[in-house]
């Protein structure tokens, strides 16, 4: 058996350290070793967007990522996006623009539109649709998480201004 | 859906990398993006026993212009790409192609030198290679090669890279300004790969072509330039007929696989379409 060997990364904030084998992927790790089940597994084979989580500033499918590849790196999840109690924009956005039915997909639709907003924090509609095409919902007809994110980067926007 | 076990090498240097890799031989596979390599070794259709990881070399990373060269490391992923305002100044053909490379998070992680080295007939970058007429620099721990985008892609899954090879940049030669382009994708649906492409550079002179590259993705075991084509178009006015024959031309080298995706004659059908769609478009955005 190859070597176990220990990664140490940032996880919302706070330092880890997690024993795995290489072949290990950092959706097992998040969901297995370290109790974070918010990232989801959808599809396993990359198409889904489900497993989504920011790694250095990207959204990456955590299912076509080995956790050693992790080493030093910062890595945020659904679980770090509310601060003190108070939900984030883009989860409020959700909820009050119905964003979601079974919220299966939620998570990580989350998490990509989170560093699609910091990369351009007032996309267009084609725009939205264009940069989360890499996130599937089997419920909602993308209509309303389209508005989750208008109505987060409105938000976000007024906020900074 | 785990990958069978290997040991696992992240190298700091091109060096130390090639290193491993003299090591490790027939044993050893470069990651780079990891979006065709890990989900073929999950399905365990690749069973390397050592995995070596260029993601922490910055050489490898990077876009820059050298005279009229566009250089490019094996590592810039395709986002890198789309967001180059050099590349979208200087060569938008490269810009439009990766814009049409599966998904967003897709796209942060997949390496241009992986979407050419992995040498699938269905992958964009090698067509899109062939119209630009590139170049990849390939090293090994007994020195460097430069081979041209023609001579590289042997067969599926079968490239010139040698197993103590790294690819470590593309040399693109800039397109003259007012050069024409398009890239023409035919896919199902969002993040597919192609049914038919076709990429297509354009020179003109008036109403004449002076010089055009037309290259075809995932209807034959590699990326095919469609030289017959180009030589019929040479010299002609792009009218309906001229572009008709172009189409009949390139129809006339693929050989496609059925599958999912449709039959032979479908997605022989749609290479012509795709070949004529982006002789159009290359027109309108020539200088005449
Ligand atoms: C859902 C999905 C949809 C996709 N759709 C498309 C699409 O529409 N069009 C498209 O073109 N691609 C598509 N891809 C493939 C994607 O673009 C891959 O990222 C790309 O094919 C491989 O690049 P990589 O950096 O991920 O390489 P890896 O997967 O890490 O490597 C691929 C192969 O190339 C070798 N290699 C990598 N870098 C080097 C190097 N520098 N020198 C020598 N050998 C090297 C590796 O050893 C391996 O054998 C898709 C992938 C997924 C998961
Ligand atoms: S579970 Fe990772 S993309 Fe579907
Ligand atoms: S809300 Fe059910 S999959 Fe999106």
């Amino acid at each position: 058996m190859a070597k176990k060997q220990t990664v140490s990364f940032t996880l919302n904030g706070t330092q880890v350290d997690v024993v795995v084998e290489p072949r290990e992927l950092l959706i097992h790790s998040l969901r297995e070793k370290l109790q974070h089940t918010g990232p989801h597994i959808g599809c396993e084979t990359s198409h889904c967007g489900a497993c989504t989580v920011d790694i250095d500033g990207m959204s990456v499918k955590s299912c076509t990522v080995l956790t050693v590849q992790c080493q030093d790196a910062e890595v945020l999840t659904i679980e770090g996006f509310e601060q003190g109690g108070e939900l984030h924009a883009l989860q409020e956005g959700f909820t009050q623009e119905h964003g979601l039915q079974c919220g299966y997909c939620t998570p990580g639709m989350i998490t990509r539109a989170y560093r699609l907003l910091k990369e351009n924090p007032s996309p267009s509609e084609e725009e939205i649709r264009y940069w989360m095409a890499g996130n599937l919902c089997r419920c909602t007809g993308y209509q309303n998480i389209v508005k989750a994110v208008q109505y987060a980067a409105n938000k976000l926007s007024s906020a900074s201004a | 859906m785990i990958p069978r076990e290997f040991d696992y090498h992240a190298p700091q240097s091109i060096p130390d990398a090639l290193g491993l890799l003299a090591q490790f031989g027939d044993e050893a596979k470069l990651l780079a993006g990891g979006h065709s390599l890990l989900p073929m070794m999950k399905l365990r259709l690749a069973e390397p026993g050592h995995l070596i990881d260029l993601g922490r070399i910055r050489e490898l990373q990077g876009i820059r212009e050298d005279g009229d060269t566009l250089r490019i490391g094996a590592m810039t992923t395709e986002n890198q790409l789309i967001w180059s305002q050099l590349l979208q100044d200087k060569c938008p053909l490269l810009v439009e192609g990766a814009r049409l490379i599966s998904d967003p998070q897709v796209r942060y992680k997949g390496t241009i030198g992986g979407d050419i080295s992995h040498g699938d007939p269905a992958n964009d970058h090698p067509a899109l290679m062939l119209a630009l007429g590139a170049s990849y620099v390939l090293q090994s721990a007994s020195g460097e090669r430069v081979v041209s985008a023609d001579d590289f892609f042997v067969g599926m899954y079968d490239t010139l890279l040698q197993p103590d090879e790294i690819m470590t940049e593309i040399r693109i030669p800039a397109p003259a300004q007012g050069t024409g382009y398009c890239y023409a994708k035919l896919k199902r649906k969002v993040g597919d790969f192609a049914t038919a492409a076709a990429a297509v550079t354009l020179r003109m002179q008036g109403e004449t072509v002076q010089e055009v590259a037309i290259a075809l993705t995932n209807v034959g075991a590699c990326a095919l330039r469609a030289r017959e084509a180009e030589d019929a178009l040479r010299g002609k006015t792009l009218d309906d007929a001229a572009l008709a024959e172009a189409a009949r031309l390139a129809m006339s080298i693929c050989d496609p696989v059925e599958d999912q995706r449709g039959d032979v004659e479908y997605k022989t059908a749609m290479a012509g379409e795709m070949t004529r769609r982006a002789l159009s478009t290359a027109n309108s955005r020539a200088t005449h």
